[in-house]
């Protein structure tokens, strides 16, 4: 087999999981924009904000350490004591169950009925204040994250390529089970929506708002859950972003991978948010495989946009998402 | 009457308080404590404020006049620096510390023009290394052009004095600052013979997936690293996934701090970078810091970051801006100095070894002068290591010369093109 078409495997192979990645963040995207239509500028920080959280509780540290020593004169920074991944990852949860409660609390309850745009604004004003008392909370320095997932070159598909083609290929390890993990993801949010009495709701009140109300599904309910499990899906996120380098401030720039993705997919359809990961996935690597000696690398920020700019000039509303009627 | 006495008293303290400003030694600091590369911008603004405190309240000041810190958050955003440079050239700033290449070339034509002196310490435009056309900038001790070429030496000391064959990368971030070396590397590539490749990261460069298939590709023998922020762990974690040998992958100055191999873990032993200063806690200054600074809680931040790489690299920024006042307050036997004559410090500045040892900073920084003819300093760098099992970086060279010769070629040529681009007739201000 002629090495380019390896190479140009490879890269398929390659692009798939990291379509996988961008799909997990583009997720908690199309949770909260079903269920209430708003577009959460805050997925990345909250992402960012889960890891952090999920990093200091796992390291034992004191939130807010900088801030209370400044103000008491102390010199506190850590408990002493390391919480196990096991406890953390729940413990996370929780904070980012509270997190939607207080979002619900202090910011959609007081802009119920309100234009798209103006909940699109304060989802921007919410990531400012998430990065800011993230930073306050634990600190700027990179942390690393270790929940025990494997890294590095994956020896089962490098041996199975080998035997195949003489070729070795390359896949991460922890892409491979963020594809396990993203599928798990996924199959749990359908059962949740298609099978419990809450994820019912939930879907009642993506398709009709003021229909769901007129049955007695609490609005304020919903978005609380909807939050908490667009906070649960960015914490997945934050973890497999994190395990890959590190926490710090830019993994909330991950949202960035997701808006193409959602584009592509239609911000409705979670099947769409996987698909459309894929396609931007296999779409930048292979487009980064041949146009690099031609046009040089650094392709992968501009390429995914331009890809979805294309897309929607032949379908607005994204591969999978609700069909946009206009009735006169 | 109250109010008559209220202003009386208020004219009186304005009046009192007026003098004492202006007799202070104003050191801006355009830091980025926030945003996605605070995690290297904090630790150099702690070191560059730790230093000048403790110049305050060990020596009360620089000959006799106390220190005024301001501090001006960039985000290391270009058009926020500019903000920064803004709100602070009236206030009598003796020397603007930009920490970013693109807020360096937007300062230049400015710093330029308002007659304020610029350092770019490790960073920004090479070139300025001329004084006869760069007056208003200095960036010694050292340039990308000369890392770039101090890690050629390096790796011709380590092949027998002989690249011939050999195939180098550079991975790259996508900006003025990761272009940099470029020209350099190819010009070498000339001399040396070895094959020369460049590979781009766009910014901030989490995901390098493309770039280390490529690399996996070519197979170059040394990859060199230009990067900042969270494309240095990413891509040192990308190198440690793919196999790649960690001792033949080199960053830059930039590229070699605790913040880029902590999160890498085990898989970052061996990965190695340039070093234009020292590092760690072992030097004799740390017990006048720890006396003067740490122990009275009056260090910038958490104190945690004392004695890591780019806290010492704050550390000696400032070090190098004190004794250039003290150079412009000898020069012009005035203590309360402008920002012209803080210039003509800079511009006479000589950092020997005994000076160093003297600051309690022996063999810390390599020994320089500057001229008008070079402003960029001697140019020779080290080379350090990451010991991931003790957690720290160990120097494995001594100070390592560039090919300044090449350099100063490369300088002319540039300095000569901006030249002529912005009408400057080539001289010398002293």
């Amino acid at each position: 087999m002629p090495d380019n078409l390896l190479f140009a495997m490879e890269a398929t192979l390659n692009g798939l999981t990291a379509g996988v990645m961008y799909a997990l963040v583009a997720l908690g995207f199309v949770l909260i924009f079903k269920a209430s239509g708003i577009f959460n500028f805050a997925q990345g920080v909250m992402a960012l904000f889960a890891a952090l959280t999920l990093v200091g509780l796992q390291s034992g540290q004191v939130p807010f350490a900088h801030l209370i020593n400044a103000i008491f004169g102390t010199r506190i920074h850590h408990f002493g004591w390391n919480m196990p991944t096991l406890l953390a990852i729940p413990a996370t949860v929780l904070v980012m169950i509270g997190l939607a409660i207080l979002v619900e609390r202090f910011i959609l309850k007081h802009l119920v009925n309100q234009e798209p745009i103006i909940l699109f604004m304060a989802t921007i004003g919410l990531a400012y204040l998430l990065e800011g008392v993230g930073d306050i909370m634990w600190g700027a320095e990179v942390k690393a994250l270790d929940v025990g997932l494997p890294k590095g070159m994956s020896g089962a598909v490098d041996d199975l390529t080998f035997g195949w083609f003489g070729y070795g290929f390359y896949i991460d390890r922890l892409e491979l089970w963020a594809a396990g993990i993203a599928a798990i993801l996924v199959a749990s949010l359908t059962i949740f929506s298609q099978y419990t009495k809450q994820g019912r709701a939930l879907r009642a009140v993506a398709d009709d708002h003021q229909a769901a109300l007129s049955v007695g599904i609490s609005l304020r309910f919903i978005w609380v859950l909807t939050w908490s499990i667009a906070g649960i899906v960015a914490l997945v996120a934050g973890i497999m972003w994190g395990s890959k380098s590190g926490v710090q401030f830019s993994l909330s720039l991950i949202a960035l991978k997701a808006l193409p993705v959602l584009i592509l997919g239609g911000f409705t359809s979670i099947p769409g948010a996987i698909v459309g990961g894929l396609i931007i996935g296999v779409g930048e690597k292979l487009f980064d495989f041949y146009m690099q000696p031609i046009i040089g690398g650094a392709t992968e920020n501009w390429f995914a946009y331009m890809l979805a700019l294309v897309f929607l000039l032949f379908r607005p509303q994204g591969l999978f998402g609700e069909r946009i009627i206009e009735r006169v | 009457m109250k109010m008559t006495k209220l202003a009386v008293a208020f004219t009186a303290t304005m009046l009192a308080a007026g003098p004492t400003l202006a007799e202070t030694l104003h050191f801006p600091s355009l830091s980025y404590r926030t945003g996605p590369f605070a995690a290297g911008g904090i630790p150099f603004a702690d070191g560059y404020s730790d230093y000048l405190t403790l110049i305050n309240e060990r020596d009360g000041g620089i000959g006799g006049v106390p220190i005024r810190q301001t501090e001006c958050e960039t985000a290391y955003n270009t058009e926020r620096g500019v903000e920064c440079y803004q709100s602070i050239r009236g206030d009598n700033p003796l020397v603007i510390q930009p920490l970013s290449t693109g807020i360096t070339y937007q300062l230049i034509p400015r710093t330029m023009e308002d007659g304020i002196p610029m350092h770019t310490m490790g960073y920004g435009r090479t070139s300025a290394v001329n004084g006869e056309v760069f007056n208003w900038t200095f960036n010694y001790p050292g340039t990308y052009w000369d890392g770039a070429s101090v890690i050629i030496n390096y790796l011709l000391g380590e092949n027998d004095g002989s690249l011939e064959g050999k195939k180098i990368a550079l991975l790259y971030h996508n900006s003025a600052y990761g272009r940099e070396p470029i020209p350099t590397l190819e010009r070498l590539a000339e001399r040396h013979g070895y094959q020369f490749l460049s590979i781009g990261v766009d910014s901030p460069g989490q995901e390098q997936g493309s770039q280390w298939l490529q690399i996996r590709r070519e197979r170059p023998d040394y990859v060199l690293m230009w990067g900042w922020g969270v494309m240095n762990p990413t891509a040192i974690q990308e190198a440690a996934n793919i196999r790649f040998p960690m001792e033949n992958f080199i960053g830059v100055w930039w590229s070699g701090s605790q913040q880029d191999v902590r999160p890498v873990g085990q898989g970052a032993h061996g990965y190695k970078a340039l070093a234009m200063h020292g590092t760690g806690t072992n030097y004799p200054i740390y017990e006048d810091m720890q006396r003067y600074v740490i122990e009275p809680g009056k260090y910038a931040g958490t104190g945690e970051e004392v004695g890591t790489v780019l806290y010492s690299r704050g550390m000696y920024a400032a070090m190098l801006a004190v004794e250039a006042a003290k150079k412009a307050q000898e020069i012009h036997g005035v203590a309360a100095i402008t920002p012209a004559m803080m210039r003509d410090g800079m511009a006479n500045l000589e950092i020997t070894e005994e000076l160093m040892a003297e600051l309690g900073l022996p063999n810390f920084g390599p020994a320089f002068s500057v001229s008008c003819q070079n402003h960029g300093g001697s140019g020779a760098a080290m080379i350090q290591q990451w010991d991931a099992n003790a957690g720290e970086w160990n120097l494995i060279t001594d100070w390592i010369e560039s090919d300044r010769d090449m350099i100063m070629e490369m300088v002319m040529e540039d300095s000569a093109a901006f030249a002529a681009e912005n009408n400057i007739e080539p001289s010398c201000l002293n």
